[in-house]
Formats: C-alpha cells, sequence, structure tokens
C-alpha cells in the first residue's frame, strides 16, 4: 500500500482456524475505508476464514480485529450487528417461511422486547425490497423461489439490516451469468450510496470489474493487496492460482481481464506450501 | 490424504475419508470373538479351546453337547436377530435422513405390542408362539398404515412419515398401556414379553419367520446402491436415474420384515438400530452399501455381547438382552460422539 | 408509507410505548385455542365421583355454596382444572423450544434423557424406598430429571454445543436409563409395578393448591424467560452465524433456552407426572393450523392447552361411562389421532392444486 489509508475495519496479527486447522497465523490486513472490497484466492486459502473473522462470527485465538480502533470484541453485540452485517457462503431458511418475512429478520438489530415493529423497521423493509425488485414478490413463499431470486432475497435481509460494511461470502455462488452481474450490480450501486462492501469472490475478472480494492490471500497469508491495476498481474496469477495467463484491459471496462493461455497439459503444481492449504 | 469441506455456518465436522482395510477386520473379528463368547459362557463355562473342539468335531463329549444343543440355537439366533435390527436401523436411517430413527419409529414395536395386548388381553392368548404371528401382523399393520398416511401426497415425505410413525406409535401405545393398567394378567404378561429377549425362543418359531427376515436381507442389499442416491436429496436422485418411489416402498417393505420379524421373535430390543449404523457410519464412510453390510456384521456382535453380559452379571440368573443392550452401547455410542470426527448425517 | 406486503394479514400494534407485529392468523387461532382450553377445564368442574350442577359450581364460584360443594370445586377440581391449562401450555412450550434448537420435527425436552431420568428416579424412590408420598415423588422426578439432564449437557458439551452430539448422547442416556428401569420394573413385585406402571401414565388429579402455588410462581418465572428469549430462537432459526451476525448471544441463549425447556417438563412431571406426547405434537399442530414458518412458541402453548383440557375433560367423560383413564393416556391417543388427521389433511393438499 502507498499512501496511507484509512482502515476502519482491520486485522492485525490475527490467528485464525477451526479446530483442527489453523488457518492463517499472524495475519495482517484492512479494508479500506467505503471501498468496495473483493477476497480472492484459491480453495482454502482463508477468505471465509478471514471474512467470518471480521464478522465476529469467528474468534482469533491471537491477535484482534479491529473496528474504528476498536476490538470488535468489545462492541456490544446489537451495535456490532447494526455496523457489521453478514451474508454467509450457506443459509437456512425455516421452511413456509415468505419473503417479506425473511427480510424483515433482518432488522433484529433493531428490534428489542418492546419495540419489536416500528415505523423505521416497515420502511427499511419497503427499501430493501424496492432495491432488489422483490417488492412484487414480497408475499410469496420462499421455497418456491428460482435460485436467483432467493439470492435477492437474502440481499435484502442484509439490506434491511442497514449496515455501514456490507460482508458478503461467495454471493455469485449457484447463480446463472446474468444473474451474477445483476447482483454484482447490485453491490456497486449500494458501494455507491456510501456503503463498504467486502466480498469473497470466486471470478477473477468480476472482482476486478467492481472492486475498489483486491486482496488477494494464499495459503493462509496476503499475497497483494491494492487496486485491480496494481495487483491482477500475470506474474501474481501464475503465483497464486498456478495458472499461465494474460492479462489485458476489459474491452468494455478497460479493468485488468485475466485470459488463461492455452491450458492444454495444464498440471497444476504449486509447490509444498499451497498444496498444504489446499487441504 | 483425507479432504476438510469447511463450510461457514457449521462447525467443522470433517468427513474423513477412512482406510477401508481395518474397518472390516475389526468388525469381522468383532462378530467372531462374540460368537465365540457365547458359545463359551454359560452355567457351565467352556474355554475356547473346548468350545473350538465342540465346533470342529461334533462328537458325544460334553462340551460338545453344550455348543451345539444349548447355546448354537442361541447364538444363531442372536447373529439373526441383530443382523436384522442392524440392517433395519440403516435403512429407516437412510430413508429418512433422520439420525433421531430407528426401526421402531415406523410404528413396528407400537404395533407389535398393541397386537400382543390385545391378543393376550382381549383374546387371552398364552405363549410364545401364539404372540408371533399376532406381534408380526401388528408390526406390519403399523407400517402398512403409516406409510400409506406419509404418502397420500405426490410425493412421499419422509418427515410426514416420521411424524405419522411418532403419532401412531403414540397412540397404539397408549392403548396398550391402557390395557394392561385394566387387569394384572395382562400387565404381568406384557411386562415380561415387552422386554426384549433371545433366550425364551425356540427353533421351529425361528425357522417360521427365517424367510421373511432372508427376504428383507436381500432388498436392503439389494437396495443398497439406489439408497446412496436417496441419500443426495430427491431431486439429485431421480436425476441420477433412481426411482425415487421405488426404493422408498421397498425400503419400507424390507425394514417391516425385518424389524416386524425381529419384534416378533423377541418382544422389541430397542437401541441396536439405532446406534448400530452410527457408529459404522463413522468408520466406514457414506456409503450405504458399506454402512448395509457393516450393520449387519456389527449389530450381531453389540446383541451377542450384550447375551454373553445379561449371562454373566447375575450368575445363576439372567439379564434380558433388551435390558443390556443399551447399557453397553450407550457409552460406546457417547464416547464415539465425542471424538473430533463424529459428523451429521 | 405503504405498508409491506406479507403474503398474509398482519396485526400491527402501535402504542407510546411499544410496538409489535404479528400474524392475524396466529393471533386469533392461539386466542381460539386458549378459550377452547379453559372452557374445556370449566366443564370439567361439573364432573366427578359428584357431578354438579351449574347453579352449584356458580355459587361455590361465587363464595355462596356450602362448605361441601365449596371444597369440592374450590379445593379439589379447581387446581386440576387449572393445571390442565397451564400444565399443557408449559408442555407446548418446551416442545416449541426443543424442535426450534434441535431443527428436527421429533425434537422434544425428553431429547436431553430428561423424562428418562425422572421416570428412573421415581421407580427407584417407589419400588426401592416404598414410598408413595406426593412430594417425595416429585421431588425424585425433578431431582433424577435435572441430575440428567446436566449429564446429557456435560457428555455433550466438548468445546461448545453442537445440536447433533446433544441428540445423540441424549438418546444414548434415555436408553441406558430405559434400561434400568425395565430391569427394575420387571424384577419388581406385581403390585408396585403397577403402581409405577400408574404414575408413568399421568394424572391431573393428583395436583393440589398446596402443590400448584410453588409451581404457578416458577411457571410465571420460565414463561416471562422464554417470551425474553423468543427473539433469540427465532433468530437461530436462521443458522448460527447469521445469528450472530444479528446480534445474538448464541451461546447464553441456547443454555438458557435448553434450562427454560428443561424446566417446562420438571414443573410438568413432577406435579402430574410425565404426560407424554403434548410436547411433540403441540408445536407440529400449532405450525400446521397456523401456516407460520418455523415454530411459533404462542401458538405451540396454546395448543398445548388445549390438548391438555380436551384430554382433561375426556378422561372425565371416560370415567363416568367407562372407567378411569389416566389422562396421560388419552393426552397421547388423542394427540396422536389429531396429528394423524392433519398429516393426511396436509398430504391431500399438497397432491391437489398448487398452493
Amino acid at each position: 500500500m502507498n499512501a496511507p489509508v484509512s482502515l476502519p475495519l482491520r486485522a492485525e496479527a490475527v490467528t485464525i482456524g477451526y479446530d483442527r486447522a489453523t488457518i492463517a497465523e499472524d495475519l495482517t490486513v484492512g479494508i479500506p475505508e467505503g471501498s468496495f472490497t473483493a477476497i480472492i484466492g484459491p480453495n482454502g486459502c482463508g477468505k471465509s476464514t478471514l471474512l467470518r473473522a471480521f464478522a465476529r462470527v469467528l474468534k482469533p485465538s491471537a491477535g484482534r480485529i479491529l473496528l474504528e480502533g476498536k476490538s470488535i470484541h468489545a462492541v456490544p453485540t446489537k451495535e456490532l450487528a447494526r455496523t457489521i452485517g453478514l451474508l454467509p457462503q450457506t443459509s437456512l431458511a425455516p421452511e413456509g417461511i415468505r419473503v417479506a418475512d425473511l427480510v424483515a429478520r433482518g432488522r433484529s438489530p433493531y428490534q428489542s422486547l418492546i419495540q419489536q415493529w416500528r415505523p423505521s423497521d416497515e420502511q427499511a423493509v419497503q427499501e430493501a425490497l424496492a432495491a432488489t425488485r422483490l417488492e412484487d414478490l414480497s408475499g410469496r413463499l420462499v421455497d418456491e423461489l428460482s435460485g436467483g431470486q432467493r439470492q435477492r432475497v437474502w440481499i435484502a435481509m442484509l439490506l434491511a439490516q442497514q449496515t455501514p460494511f456490507m460482508l458478503l461470502d461467495e454471493p455469485t455462488t449457484f447463480l446463472d451469468i446474468a444473474h451474477q452481474y445483476e447482483l454484482m450490480e447490485l453491490l456497486r450501486g449500494l458501494h455507491g450510496e456510501g456503503k463498504t462492501v467486502v466480498t469473497v469472490l470466486h471470478d477473477l475478472n468480476q472482482a476486478a470489474r467492481y472492486a475498489s480494492h483486491i486482496i488477494v490471500m494464499s495459503a493462509g497469508a496476503v499475497m497483494a493487496a491494492g487496486s485491480p491495476h496494481e495487483v491482477l498481474t500475470a506474474e501474481l496469477v501464475e503465483d497464486v492460482f498456478g495458472l499461465r495467463s494474460i492479462v489485458i484491459p476489459d474491452p468494455v471496462t478497460g479493468t485488468p481481464m485475466v485470459v488463461p493461455l492455452d491450458p492444454r497439459g495444464l498440471v497444476v503444481d504449486l509447490g509444498d506450501s499451497t498444496s498444504a492449504a489446499a487441504q | 490424504m483425507s479432504t476438510t469441506s469447511i463450510s461457514p455456518g457449521a462447525s467443522v465436522a470433517g468427513t474423513a475419508v477412512p482406510r477401508r482395510g481395518p474397518v472390516w477386520a475389526i468388525l469381522v473379528a468383532a462378530l467372531v470373538v462374540s460368537f465365540l463368547l457365547s458359545l463359551a459362557v454359560g452355567a457351565n463355562p467352556l474355554s475356547v479351546g473346548q468350545v473350538w473342539q465342540g465346533l470342529i468335531h461334533p462328537d458325544s463329549t460334553e462340551a460338545s453337547i453344550i455348543v451345539w444343543t444349548e447355546r448354537m440355537p442361541r447364538t444363531l439366533l442372536g447373529v439373526v436377530i441383530g443382523m436384522a435390527l442392524g440392517v433395519s436401523g440403516a435403512l429407516i436411517q437412510a430413508l429418512t435422513r433422520n439420525p433421531l430413527a430407528d426401526p421402531g419409529i415406523l410404528g413396528v414395536n407400537a404395533g407389535a405390542g398393541f397386537a400382543v395386548t390385545i391378543g393376550v388381553g382381549v383374546f387371552g392368548l398364552t405363549g410364545m408362539t401364539g404372540y408371533i404371528w399376532w406381534a408380526f401382523l401388528g408390526a406390519a399393520g403399523a407400517t402398512v398404515l403409516v406409510y400409506i398416511i406419509g404418502s397420500l401426497g405426490r410425493n412421499t415425505s419422509p418427515v410426514t412419515m416420521v411424524l405419522a410413525g411418532v403419532a401412531l406409535s403414540a397412540v397404539l401405545g397408549g392403548l396398550s398401556t391402557f390395557l394392561t393398567l385394566i387387569d394384572e394378567t395382562t400387565f404381568e404378561s406384557i411386562r415380561a414379553w415387552g422386554v426384549g429377549s433371545i433366550a425364551r425362543v425356540r427353533v421351529p418359531d425361528v425357522l417360521t419367520v427365517l424367510p421373511f427376515l432372508v427376504v428383507g436381507l436381500a432388498l436392503a442389499i439389494g437396495l443398497a446402491g439406489s439408497l446412496n442416491a436417496v441419500a443426495l436429496g430427491d431431486d439429485l436422485a431421480a436425476s441420477l436415474g433412481t426411482s425415487v418411489m421405488r426404493t422408498r416402498v421397498l425400503g419400507i417393505a424390507a425394514i417391516t420384515l425385518l424389524a416386524g420379524g425381529a419384534t416378533a421373535l423377541t418382544g422389541g430390543i430397542g437401541f441396536v438400530g439405532l446406534m448400530i449404523p452410527h457408529v459404522v457410519r463413522w468408520m466406514t464412510g457414506p456409503d450405504q452399501r458399506r454402512i448395509i453390510v457393516g450393520s449387519a456384521l456389527g449389530a450381531p456382535s453389540l446383541l451377542l455381547i450384550s447375551d454373553v453380559v445379561g449371562r454373566i452379571v447375575v450368575r445363576p440368573g439372567e439379564i434380558e438382552v433388551g435390558i443390556v443392550t443399551a447399557v453397553i452401547g450407550a457409552p460406546v455410542l457417547i464416547a464415539l460422539v465425542r471424538r473430533r470426527k463424529a459428523s451429521a448425517l | 408509507m405503504t405498508l409491506v406486503d406479507f403474503g398474509y394479514r398482519v396485526l400491527r400494534t402501535r402504542t407510546a410505548v411499544s410496538s409489535s407485529r404479528i400474524a392475524m392468523r396466529t393471533a386469533t387461532i392461539s386466542a381460539a385455542l386458549f378459550l377452547l382450553a379453559a372452557s374445556f377445564a370449566l366443564v370439567a368442574l361439573f364432573l366427578g365421583d359428584y357431578p354438579l350442577t351449574l347453579g352449584d359450581v356458580t355459587a361455590a364460584l361465587t363464595g355462596r355454596a356450602d362448605d361441601f360443594v365449596s371444597m369440592i370445586v374450590l379445593q379439589w377440581r379447581m387446581p386440576v382444572a387449572v393445571s390442565a391449562v397451564l400444565f399443557g401450555a408449559l408442555l407446548g412450550i418446551g416442545g416449541a423450544i426443543f424442535q426450534s434448537l434441535t431443527r428436527n420435527p421429533l425434537g422434544s425436552p425428553d431429547v436431553i434423557g430428561f423424562d428418562a431420568g425422572a421416570y428412573t428416579a421415581v421407580v427407584l424412590v417407589m419400588l426401592a424406598a416404598g414410598s408413595q408420598h406426593t412430594w417425595s415423588i416429585a421431588g425424585a422426578a425433578i431431582g433424577g430429571g435435572l441430575v440428567t439432564a446436566l449429564v446429557v449437557y456435560v457428555f455433550a458439551y466438548r468445546r461448545g454445543m453442537q445440536g447433533f452430539r446433544l441428540i445423540v448422547v441424549g438418546i444414548g442416556v434415555s436408553a441406558m436409563l430405559g434400561s434400568i428401569n425395565s430391569y427394575l420394573i420387571t424384577r419388581a413385585d406385581l403390585d408396585d409395578a403397577m403402581q409405577v406402571g400408574f404414575w408413568g401414565a399421568g394424572s391431573l388429579s393428583r395436583v393440589t393448591w398446596s402443590m400448584l402455588v410453588p409451581v404457578l410462581a416458577i411457571s410465571l418465572v420460565v414463561i416471562v424467560t422464554v417470551i425474553a428469549l423468543a427473539p433469540a430462537l427465532r433468530s437461530m432459526e436462521l443458522g448460527d452465524d447469521m445469528a450472530v451476525s444479528h446480534g445474538t448471544r448464541v451461546g447464553a441463549a441456547r443454555v438458557a433456552l435448553l434450562i427454560a425447556g428443561v424446566a417446562t417438563t420438571a414443573l410438568v412431571t413432577a406435579a402430574a407426572g410425565p404426560i407424554g406426547f403434548i410436547a411433540l405434537a403441540a408445536p407440529q399442530l400449532a405450525r400446521r393450523l397456523t401456516g407460520s414458518a418455523g415454530v411459533s412458541v404462542l401458538a405451540a402453548a396454546a395448543m398445548g392447552s388445549a390438548l391438555l383440557a380436551a384430554a382433561h375433560l375426556l378422561s372425565h367423560v371416560l370415567a363416568a361411562v367407562f372407567r378411569p383413564m389416566p389422562v396421560g393416556l388419552i393426552t397421547v391417543c388423542v394427540g396422536g389421532v389429531y396429528l394423524i388427521i392433519l398429516l393426511i389433511r396436509e398430504a391431500r393438499t399438497r397432491s391437489g392444486a398448487a398452493r
């Protein structure tokens, strides 16, 4: 990183992992203020783990996660829920729930025992439904919707939460290409309104097209962080993903576009460090 | 070596692909050991050497007679019943995709119990042989009823079936309890019958029920492949070419034959059908073919060991196997589920 | 501002200090069920060994009856009537909590082994100690149940609680205790065994005011706790990760809910013996009747009340016409049959027109 940038959401020397596996050790990385950050990297590199640590869903065994300089574990839970919202990769919807109901669940951080449904809640849900173009579907059963529509419902729920930070874990998986871009455009719009969007993505080109800041991870470490132009180079793609490619400007947007070289005979051999991460 | 999938929203449960060799060796060894133990233990304790001699050279030595006439029938029955219970347990858990399911959940035990209670309470039935047919018909009747309720919709929903089974079991159980509470003799007979035991079964009874058990077992093995597909979810299974409907119907038929037959013969031995498939799956992985064969091998071991313990602990009396299975099995189950590698269904 | 279309009729209430939103259908059905429960319980006041007239009962309730009638209505039958409504609600709540936490329609407070533990303790007290005293039975039930629940929890806890592990350990412990019960019952003297059998079938007729008052007090605490925790329960329906990011303290809420759920069974089992099936059936029935998503604690409580009160009334009717039957058996039969009917209807609607 060149000029000092404000990093309101920051991981400082964190060690994160699960029962048996430590995914990342002594990791320090931050999310620039008001950015659209994409976290990319090969499978098992720790992107989801890092995102979940930022969302306070996963507690680091060492180090701290800071929000505006304060450890997020010191922030009262409800207050944090009004600041950082997470859309996990897989979510459970109660059987028989309808769209508006599910979206309304996003208002939990604002509800208390005495105040369970205020005009502000009603309005937030209305706005979320409008932004995701779900008004006509608001009374339908979520089970009966298509995959793309269902994902929009989850996004609407996240929107209703009205958090300045929106964290999404691979939100485009299972969506067809049109819906993927529709979702990315929605996220760009939100970013334009001032939200800080952090999303884990698989598609490097989507990341390049939409993100203002890219974090590249591999084997639990940050390999590069910066703007798409700075970060996406053919060397990096080969180092991190084991794929030989050329990087050309996208003919439509001018952002870096990764085009694989002839992959025939490609054998992904990344050496010890990355194959350990893939397990 | 092993692949660990980490899906957010779940604590990490590793699905480790186990090495094959030791698992089968362990299961077979356990079966052999429990088989020999069952032949060795009793009022006249025999050493393993004597048992072996008696087995290979059936002659008129005392050891041989004891082995062949007294203990072999009981041991073989234990193996047969164990297989029936284990396999039916594996089937029900595969069909309903519910870890709380055991063969009794389709109403097998309650149906059998109710029928026998009616037989004893209303018709004055006595003697084990009389019970058997009533029990079997009761078990089959209840299961069929549960299946019909569960399949009234276009698709048979496992959840509906399970709930219907629980509801019917509760109703039949309540009625049975009522009948036992109003008449002492009924209470006494049912109290004794209701606790599963392999001691009081005679060979002719076993032979009558055996064909049903064999058919059930054959069905189960034949269905194992389809069950793998069904475990992925109805839609995916259908797209793989499996007839979900047919698998379910045949699966339930197999469960009825196996669990109904076992209950009819023994009066209802719980827990084996619930526990063994879990344990086997943790050892062999999620392939239904392996789980079914593994259950067929593992369940008799549990049953025989429980029977042996029941024979030893209060010598010269006996504790029925239906009581011991849970006391032995539960700690093992709990120890296993605490291992970090235990995964959900 | 246009209101959100939830797809069903919604009742929004707003006062100076509070606001809430509830599905109209859930609200009306719950109210109706509670009313039904109260009616059944009221009618049961007339029945019993001494049948009473409307005049008798009204007189007793307004304090104008003679001593004997007063005693029958106010001392004997009133606590039973109240318990029918209250215990039913408690059981419904317990079932709703466990089914929501375990995300399994077979989930019930018994999954943690409570009922089995209570039963074993009572069997020991009745058979070994030869005691029939109400308080020792009640104490044994609670003690045995709580110890078992604690043991199950401890065995299932390993760096955090996992639903699946809890279920499996609960099943294991329940099965072990069930075996011990079987053993004790089959070895006991016939009379003793039948006594246990009667206790095991559950009966409200033993409930007296001296027993009911403390139970009422504790129930109030439990109910208030559950109301406070209901939003957390709803939040956890979406999965732990989502619940955390919505601001729910998942670990603490789960423990508190488990304790509340166990408490509901403990209270009922101590006072009346094990009354089965309501905890399992009431939430399922309530869900299907109200068409709600997930589990609704309010509707489950209302349904539980109605079920138990109906069973209670039925047991009196049967006693008059046929012979006395413990209410526990009736709840099982009535609840079971009703659930089957609902399942059949639900299956038929699914196979017919598109929803």
